[in-house]
């Protein structure tokens, strides 16, 4: 047998037979009610709209937090800041070494 | 009849209404192409429950996809695109490995198989068992092969279209026809050896 020619002649057949294009009644009805089951979940939107709605409390608590400390100093200039406390504390042992040794 | 740019501006329209929210404008969408998506599926599924479930999730992946939709090219090229992927991830999921034997042919089909041995100029292409036999063999096939025979052969589209449609580069796609029609004379050899020899 001509496997070649069976080939084409098998190809023909399904040329020649095209698939229906039929819908079954009310298909449309069963996909959006799908979609109304189901909203559309986009990450990336969900992440661009998070990050737009964190965006003013971010920028709230940056302005508190700015203005807190600049008072904060002036109310009380003459005490040391936390930085000079910290470096007290840890060069203490060094300052005492007499002591120690 | 309107003509295709009145049909795009139209289209482009319920798809911007969609992605504003208005899930309703997907349903004219959904009637206009409906009937081009199961004819596809129908080509890769025989059972009309399985065509069913393709063309929802066709429609289903459009909607959540729409804004990828650029609007370069036609609102249908990209949806049958999506549903060419679609019938792929179909075929794969539903990879049969059991190689075909004549308990796969039918009467009609292994008559119409004679007819052919016997006058291969005369056996009908429009027999019901030529297109049966089509598809038994096709479901022998890699989902890779069927997918190419299917647009490369039956449904006569050149290298490219189906490079576009697949997402394959074209001498992916040459390589696959190849390939395919190899393995589909493999099939139909198998067959003749097991009813001849």
């Amino acid at each position: 047998m001509n496997m070649a020619e069976l080939q084409k002649k098998l190809f023909a057949a399904a040329r020649a037979n095209p698939p229906s294009d039929d819908v079954p009644y009310a298909f449309e009805e069963r996909i959006l009610a799908q979609l109304a089951a189901k909203p559309a979940f986009d990450i990336l939107a969900t992440w661009n709209r998070t990050l737009w709605q964190a965006a003013a409390p971010c920028v709230a608590v940056m302005l508190l937090l700015g203005a807190w400390t600049r008072f904060a100093q002036r109310a009380d200039s003459s005490r040391e800041t936390l930085a000079a406390d910290l470096e007290s504390t840890l060069y203490l042992a060094f300052d005492n070494s007499t002591e120690t040794w | 009849m309107p003509d295709s740019a009145t049909v795009e501006r139209t289209d482009a329209e319920l798809i911007a209404a969609v992605r504003s929210g208005d899930t309703a404008s997907f349903e004219p969408l959904l009637k206009k192409y409906q009937p081009r998506v199961f004819a596809t599926a129908r080509r890769y599924a025989r059972r009309e429950s399985e065509v069913e479930d393709i063309v929802q999730e066709v429609f289903l992946k459009a909607f959540h996809k729409l804004n990828s939709f650029r609007g370069d090219a036609p609102f249908e090229h990209w949806l049958m695109r999506l549903a060419v992927r679609t019938c792929y991830d179909f075929l794969r999921a539903h990879q049969r490995t059991r190689e075909i034997s004549l308990a796969d042919v039918t009467d009609e089909q292994t008559d119409w198989l004679d007819h052919f041995a016997a006058n291969p100029a005369d056996a009908s292409e429009n027999a019901s068992a030529a297109r049966e036999l089509v598809e038994t063999v096709l479901a022998q096939l890699s989902p890779e092969a069927r997918l190419v025979i299917t647009l490369l052969e039956i449904e006569d589209r050149s290298v490219k279209e189906v490079a576009a449609l697949t997402g394959w580069s074209v001498p992916v796609v040459k390589i696959r026809a190849f390939r395919a029609r190899a393995q589909m004379r493999k099939c139909l050899e198998k067959l003749a050896r097991g009813k001849y020899l």
